[in-house]
């Protein structure tokens, strides 16, 4: 009966013991969120959106880095989707897990952990030196790629791995060659899985901002870029100028720009996530 | 692990063959799973236009020897075949052959009914296309309904071909399996224990349908049900760790089989 009671009783300190984690998470969240939203909230309108930044904190906005962080982005996933998919499709369907295949999954599996500011001194030397694109958007978007590859790859592949062989068996039997059935049944019933390695990728990749620095993105730019090789600033780093200066104002448009940065990578992230649920349904 | 075994003997009963021409000709089959054998020396023929029903215990070897008749066991990594099978007089294991086209032939229906996460059209559509085997949207939907009527499923699904397969029940889940594999107009028509997912009239609604079909087709059906086989099957052949033991007539491998073990296994007297 004591060891029954005993029992019972660790039980309940264990549950308790997570919802006070979960709570305490979830409360540092909330005051994270709370104190940004009332330093920023009053100066969130159209006027700061649209706004090339200023010396006075009044006036300035964030345009020229918010499309600096779409262009970005938007070179990231051209690059880091089809490149990542392709190597995870190889890496899972076609590689058979040989000595080579092993190998480059090691090294896959430890780029994933390589810190930021390393992709940032690899996209110095090779795209914007050797390759001679400048701290340009095509060159912050190929760095932010390389960055954003292993996520891909990796998440790819556990997708991958979560079809089961019947499906590949059932497309086979009927005379399908492997590349019409992962093109078929293997990379559609994998897609929701896919999808979301790629919003963790992205969202990874939109918050960045020691790499771009490095490449040589700008600080200051009154301008919003105007191409592929125009030079450009993103939403991470314009926060991070605010923030460095000393008046008070320029704060609070740093928790403004945060705010505009946490609502471009929740939109991205809801997008995603009905995009997956409408492929799960279109399947069952 | 099986080669330290006493080597069985292999005897085709006494009573004479089928009379339709041999199909698939097996000689000197052995397969290997890595390091370990799994099929050792297996020699039989099969006959045209008649169910063959492979009959055995758990991890005898007969899903494997059914699934080496397609090359099914080539997506599996580091399996080994030795030995030659012949379907029409031509080795499907020679370096010419076109393993695509092999499957073309010869059909298959799993144990686990594994149809596409698409409508009941598509999954009967894939084969078609990926065939190329339909020019135009009328001769699809022609041999979608064919098929699906050679199945014995038409009459329940017509009025929902663009539902989702996964709305259907088991049963009718194999029986559109069947009907997607009948739909590329296979030779041969390999079956891994169908009906064992399903219940007694779902079962029987299969049995029926094999009977049926072997007008048409060359058929090979796995089973551990041995009432199953003794039903369905024109000819059994018995295997037992890797190894054929005995094949010949269904009517006699059950009544009056050669070898004492077939006996102790029809007969339930085993262990």
């Amino acid at each position: 009966m004591s060891t029954r009671a005993s029992r019972l009783a660790g039980d309940r300190l264990l549950q308790t013991m997570s919802i006070l984690v979960l709570a305490l998470s979830l409360v540092a969240l909330a005051a994270l969120l709370y104190d940004i939203w009332s330093d920023g909230w009053y100066r969130l309108d159209w006027q700061f959106i649209t706004s090339l930044p200023s010396r006075r904190a009044a006036s300035a906005g964030i345009y020229p880095a918010l499309v600096g962080s779409l262009y970005v982005l938007l070179v990231t996933a051209v690059l880091a989707v089809p490149l990542g998919i392709g190597a995870a499709v190889y890496l899972e369907e076609y590689g058979g897990g040989g000595r080579f295949a092993r190998l480059i999954e090691i090294n896959i599996a430890n780029l994933a952990g390589v810190p930021s500011i390393i992709y940032g001194l690899l996209g110095l030397s090779l795209f914007v030196r050797a390759f001679q694109m400048g701290p340009s958007v095509l060159a912050g978007g190929s760095t932010l790629a390389l960055l954003a590859l292993p996520v891909v790859i990796l998440s790819t592949r556990e997708a991958l791995r979560t079809v089961p062989m019947s499906a590949r068996e059932g497309s086979y039997a009927l005379g399908a060659t492997q590349w019409q059935t992962i093109w078929h049944q293997v990379l559609p019933s994998a897609l929701p899985g896919i999808l979301t390695g790629l919003i963790l990728a992205m969202s990874r990749a939109i918050g960045e901002t020691a790499p771009l620095i490095t490449i040589g993105a700008l600080a200051y730019l009154d301008f919003a870029p105007s191409g592929l090789m125009s030079p450009f600033t993103v939403l991470p780093i314009q926060i991070y100028n605010w923030v460095s200066l000393p008046q008070p104002a320029f704060a609070e448009n740093a928790a403004a720009g945060i705010i505009v940065l946490l609502v471009l990578l929740l939109t991205l992230n809801a997008v995603a996530v009905v995009l997956r649920d409408r492929f799960q349904k279109a399947r069952q | 692990m099986t080669t330290s075994l006493r080597p069985l003997v292999t005897r085709t009963s006494d009573s004479p063959g089928p009379t339709t021409p041999v199909k698939i000709g097996v000689t000197g089959l052995n397969f290997f799973y890595g390091q370990k054998q799994a099929l050792t020396d297996l020699t039989i023929n099969l006959h045209a236009n008649i169910v063959t029903a492979f009959i055995g215990p758990s991890g005898c070897g007969k899903s494997t020897f059914l699934r080496t008749l397609n090359r099914m066991n080539d997506i599996i990594p580091s399996t080994r075949v030795e030995g030659r099978v012949l379907i029409d007089g031509e080795d499907i294991y020679s370096s010419s052959t076109d393993v695509v086209d092999l499957r073309r032939r010869v059909g298959m229906v799993f144990q686990k009914s594994n149809p596409f996460p698409k409508s009941i059209f598509e999954n009967v559509a894939y084969g078609l296309r990926i065939n190329g085997l339909a020019r135009n949207r009328g001769e699809m939907e022609g041999r979608i309904e064919n098929s699906l009527k050679a199945a014995a499923i038409w009459d329940e699904v017509k009025d929902r071909l663009t539902e989702s397969a996964q709305t259907l029940s088991g049963g009718q889940q194999q029986r559109l399996c069947i009907a997607r594999a009948l739909a590329i107009q296979p030779e041969i028509l390999l079956m891994d224990e169908p009906a064992s997912a399903l219940d007694p009239i779902a079962t029987q609604r299969i049995e029926e349908l094999i009977y049926q079909l072997k007008v048409d087709y060359t058929i090979v059906i796995v089973t551990h049900n041995m009432q199953q086989a003794a039903r369905v099957s024109d000819q059994t052949a018995f295997f037992w760790l890797g190894q054929l033991v005995e094949s010949g007539p269904t009517e006699k491998l059950f009544t009056n089989p050669a070898e004492k073990l077939t006996e102790d296994y029809v007969t339930g007297r085993f262990g």
